[in-house]
Parts: structure tokens; C-alpha cells; sequence
């Protein structure tokens, strides 16, 4: 027993060996959980087709899953998930961009150092606390300004959700234009250009498929922002026709109805299907992301 | 006379660069004060309800008095939780992919998963963890399953901040050890791991607080709207304090009476983060002074 024992110990090839493959089962948790993920979420939504069909559920207009008969078409929760995203992109993609173009190439060693823990620590606020402020401050704040009806609406939600995007879009893009090589932006003032015109010129196409990534990761993290839309956006299922209406994007709808929908009924179902077009808008953005990142990958200078 | 490659004249070049510097710098501040500004909001209106009662008492009145304990304690939990789940399985795979993979179509897919599973929606992972822990494994909905869910959640990010610190460890340190003479799995345990851990405890703090201000995962497997119990078993729901600002601003009926408990409630749990977070920094400096790396 005891020199069985003693052989494993001092056969160290074949712990190696066994260290290894259980390191790299281990690593393949995140694969797993992901199938697992999926299975789950197919197997709890995909009932829902029993009672509506694929394209009525993506393209109907009408939201309505507690009514009788209920309606389970999520078109309008789609229509706002894609609005809100839109729309907080257009206020996060300069800011956020700007900054990183001002705190990679022009803020001053000090200022760096202020800023970017300002940017870092607003990525660390939890989304409820900022989905809390907006309905406190912004939403009065908002209703007086532009003297509409309720101040939690798609406006509200997509200057928080653009506030919760910068520091993504902020951080990525800052490392890919740090990384453009020196001897670029060298090159390019030796020929007389002025350093805007460097920047514009020379450092942001070379850092262009990383700011792109930074953009697609922001705007993923947009769409599948929970606390935010269901406190501010205001919670119509309705297709919005202005930017001061009120919508309930998809999360909203499922974080708010989850815990009143019967156990396995057609409500549950509908809304875990729901779960599963949400997941299937974050996958494509992820895999964009990866693609873009991938593709273009940098190495060297050789490359660009 | 006309070039086609004549520049403008230097000095409005030197203008347009000038007007767009301004704009660079102008957006720089506004993400700078945003920040500044939600905490100027919630401190104004916050602070007053912070103090010895409102940390250690439970909540009284149907939530409309008294304090927040059952919540600090939930989250603490519910975060300990997860970072016990996701720590170890983080690091090992962080090991895995720096120090024994070789690039390759099998790295590629398990980064792929890493990445796609970072940018899960937490509604998802909520879903997720309802329908898999709470009903399909029968838990209930209990802190176990708030923590596992958690931890699947913060799993990337462990991942990520491991794999950053193995990075920087020097090569020479790997190669030093192995021309000694020791194992590979001796080098990583001995050498590499050791000179890493700044960066992975880093990471770990990180992901503890990530996990605390998750709301929308805890909604469906651990979190209740009130419970006059400390929780006695893993098995036990909890409140916790995100779930407990998402309730008191919008589910009750005295929303306006609660809402300094819903300021004093969000300065609790941003206070937690952010301590967190510089606790973080400051564990991070020390000991890589102290081993002068």
C-alpha cells in the first residue's frame, strides 16, 4: 500500500500529466456553462411556440401576456431594446471615444491620473444605483426641462445606460490607440504634420478595429442592462414614435414579470424565449466584437 | 500656381487643432464630473440616515423605519458566495490558458466561450440560474443558488484579472525555475502563481464586487423582499441590498415616505464597492512593494 503510494508520489511525469488534463477540464467550465446556458434557456422558451408562432412572437405588435386571450408579440420590447441601445450609443460613442483619444494622446501624466479613476470607478457604480438616480434626479429633472409627462422614459434610459457604456467604450479604445507604436506618430510629425493631424490621420485608423470592438462591447452591454431600463425607461410595451416615450425594453419586461408569470405557464415560457432573443443579440455582438478583434489583430507594426 | 497638395496656412491648422483639443478635453470632464455628480446627489440626500441603527437593525413597519442589516449580511454572503465558487475555477483555468495551452483552434473556442459568457446579459444569467439551480437542481430559492449564479457571473471576470497577472510574470522567472530543475507544476505553483497573486487577489476583489451590486441575478434565485430572519442555513432566502433599493423605489406603496432609506441604502452599497474597490488598489501596491516586483 504504502510503496503503491510512494510511486505516484515520485512519479512526477504522471502527475504531470493528470495535473494537466484536469487543468484543462477545469478550463473548459466557461464552454460548458455556456451549453449549459443555452440548453436551459431552449428548453424553458422554445414551449412558448406551441401557442404563438416564431414570427408572430418576434413581429407581433402586441404585448399584452396577462390579458385573455394574451398576446405574446415582443416586437415593441425589441423596438425599444434597439432604440434605447441606439440612442445611449450616440452619447456614449464621441464621449467615450473623445476621452480615450484625450487621455491617451494629449492629458498630461497628472491629469491621466485623475481621469481615468474617475472613468474606472463610474464602471463600478451598480446599475441599480444608477438606474435609482435617474429616477430621483434625472426623471423631475427631465420633465421640468422639456415639460413631458413622465420623465422616465427612453430619453432617461438612454443617457444612463450611455453614462454605464463609456467606461467599456473609454478603456478599450484608450489601450488600442496606446498601442498604435511610437515610431508612427514619430513619422508622421517628421513629415510636418501637426499632432491633430496625427491623430486623425495616423493613430486612429491604426487603432481603428480596436475602438470598433470597444463600441460593439459597449453597446452589448447596453442592450442587456437590466435595473436601468426597468426603474427609468418607463415600462409601455408600445412601440415608441418619440424620444420622451415611454418603452419596456427586453429585460425590463422579463426582471418585472418573471415573479408574477405562473410556474411553466405560456407567460413564463413566452418571457424565457424572450430571454433567449436577448441572448441571441448579445452572442452576435460578442462575436462581431471577436471577429473584428481577431481579424485585426495587432502584431507588430508589420500588420498595419 | 494652384497645388493640390498645398496645406492650409499653419495657423489655422494650428486653430482647427486648438478647437478640437478643447472638444477632446470638454468631454473628458463630463465623463470625469458624471461620477462626481451621482455621488454629490446621493450624499446630499443620503447622509443623514446613515448611522448606527440604520447599519444594525433590521428593517421595522413594513420596511418604512428602521435599518438595513439583513441586507448587508445577504450580500456579504451572496458575494463571499461567489467568489468562493468562481476563485478557484478562474485561477485553474487562467493557468491553463497562459501557461499550458499553445495557440490553437481548442484555445480559440474556450476564449471564445470566456468572452461570449462575459457578455451574458445578468437578466440571463438570472434566468439561467432559476431555471437550472432553483428548479432543476431543486434549491429553492435560497443564497446557495444566489451565489452560484453569481459566481458563473463573475467567472470572466476572475478569468481575465488572473490571466493579466500571469502575464507579467517574466518569462526568465519560468526558465530559472525549470533549469533548476523542478517540474513544471512546481514552477507554477512555487514561482509564478506566488509572484502573480497581487494581480489575481486584485482580481478576485474585483469580481467580489461585481457580485455584490448585481441585482437582476439575485432577483429570481436568492433575494426576497423582506425576511425578519438572519439567514441560518445556505438553504435560507435572503434580502440583499440592491434588491432592496429596486424594492423600496418602486414596489411599495410609501415610496416617497422611504425614500431617504433608499438614498441611505444606495450610499451603503456604493460605499461597499468603492471600499472594495480601493481596498483593492491599496492589497495590490503593498504587496508588490513587498516583493519588490
Amino acid at each position: 500500500m504504502l510503496t503503491a503510494k510512494k510511486k505516484i508520489l515520485i512519479n512526477p511525469k504522471f502527475k504531470e500529466l493528470w495535473m494537466q488534463r484536469l487543468f484543462f477540464v477545469i478550463s473548459s467550465t466557461s464552454i460548458f456553462i455556456l451549453l449549459l446556458i443555452m440548453i436551459f434557456l431552449f428548453a424553458e422558451g422554445i414551449p412558448v411556440l406551441k401557442k404563438v408562432s416564431f414570427v408572430d412572437f418576434v413581429f407581433g405588435k402586441y404585448w399584452y401576456p396577462t390579458s385573455e386571450p394574451p398576446a405574446f408579440g415582443i416586437f415593441p420590447l425589441i423596438a425599444a431594446s434597439v432604440s434605447v441601445t441606439v440612442l445611449s450609443a450616440i452619447i456614449s460613442i464621441p464621449l467615450g471615444v473623445m476621452t480615450a483619444i484625450y487621455l491617451a494622446e494629449i492629458a498630461s501624466f497628472k491629469v491621466h491620473e485623475i481621469i481615468k479613476p474617475m472613468v474606472e470607478l463610474l464602471a463600478a457604480i451598480p446599475s441599480v444605483v444608477i438606474g435609482f438616480f435617474g429616477m430621483v434626479i434625472v426623471s423631475p429633472f427631465l420633465q421640468d426641462v422639456f415639460d413631458v409627462s413622465t420623465g422616465l422614459n427612453l430619453l432617461n434610459a438612454a443617457m444612463m445606460l450611455g453614462f454605464m457604456s463609456i467606461p467599456t467604450i473609454c478603456s478599450i479604445s484608450e489601450d488600442a490607440i496606446s498601442s498604435v507604436p511610437g515610431a508612427m506618430r514619430e513619422a508622421s510629425f517628421a513629415l510636418g504634420a501637426t499632432h491633430l493631424e496625427t491623430i486623425l490621420r495616423v493613430v486612429l485608423p491604426a487603432s481603428l478595429s480596436g475602438i470598433i470592438t470597444s463600441i460593439i462591447l459597449g453597446m452589448s452591454r447596453a442592450i442587456g442592462e437590466t435595473m436601468v431600463v426597468l426603474m427609468v425607461a418607463g415600462g409601455a410595451a408600445m412601440i415608441p414614435s418619440s424620444i420622451f416615450d415611454p418603452v419596456r425594453p427586453m429585460p425590463a419586461s422579463i426582471a418585472a414579470e418573471m415573479a408574477e408569470a405562473p410556474f411553466r405557464g405560456d407567460h413564463y415560457y413566452a418571457l424565457f424565449a424572450t430571454g433567449i432573443v436577448l441572448f441571441c443579440f448579445t452572442l452576435m455582438f460578442n462575436l462581431i466584437a471577436d471577429h473584428i478583434a481577431y481579424k485585426y489583430k495587432q502584431t507588430g507594426d508589420s500588420t498595419l | 500656381m494652384t497645388n493640390q497638395f498645398a496645406l492650409p496656412s499653419i495657423k489655422y491648422r494650428k486653430f482647427k487643432q486648438a478647437v478640437f483639443f478643447t472638444l477632446l478635453r470638454f468631454a473628458a470632464i463630463i465623463n470625469g464630473t458624471a461620477i462626481a455628480i451621482i455621488l454629490f446627489f446621493l450624499l446630499k440626500n443620503g447622509y443623514k440616515v446613515i448611522n448606527w441603527t440604520f447599519l444594525t437593525q433590521p428593517p421595522m413597519d413594513s420596511m418604512t423605519r428602521g435599518g438595513i442589516l439583513p441586507c448587508i449580511i445577504g450580500t456579504l454572503y451572496l458575494s463571499l458566495g461567489a467568489i468562493v465558487i468562481a476563485l478557484p475555477i478562474g485561477i485553474i483555468s487562467a493557468i491553463y490558458l497562459n501557461e499550458y495551452a499553445r495557440s490553437g483552434r481548442v484555445l480559440r473556442i474556450i476564449r471564445l466561450g470566456i468572452n461570449n459568457l462575459a457578455g451574458i446579459p445578468s437578466v440571463v444569467f438570472g434566468l439561467f440560474g432559476l431555471a437550472f439551480f432553483v428548479i432543476y437542481l431543486k434549491m429553492g430559492v435560497s443564497i446557495l443558488a444566489g451565489a452560484l449564479t453569481l459566481g458563473l457571473l463573475s467567472l470572466p471576470v476572475i478569468i481575465g484579472a488572473t490571466e493579466e497577472a500571469l502575464k507579467t510574470v517574466p518569462e526568465t522567472y519560468r526558465e530559472a525555475s525549470l533549469g533548476l530543475g523542478a517540474t513544471r507544476l512546481q514552477t507554477i505553483f512555487r514561482v509564478v502563481l506566488p509572484c502573480a497573486m497581487p494581480g489575481i487577489l486584485t482580481g478576485a476583489i474585483l469580481g467580489i464586487s461585481r457580485a455584490a451590486g448585481e441585482t437582476a441575478p439575485v432577483m429570481f434565485t436568492a433575494a426576497v423582499f423582506f425576511t425578519p430572519d438572519l439567514p441560518s442555513s445556505i438553504f435560507d432566502e435572503i434580502m440583499a441590498l440592491p434588491y432592496h433599493i429596486y424594492v423600496l423605489a418602486t414596489a411599495g406603496t410609501e415610496i416617497e415616505t422611504t425614500r431617504p432609506l433608499q438614498y441611505g441604502t444606495s450610499l451603503v452599497l456604493i460605499a461597499l464597492v468603492f471600499g472594495m474597490n480601493l481596498g483593492a488598489i491599496l492589497l495590490r501596491a503593498h504587496l508588490k512593494r513587498r516583493m519588490h516586483i
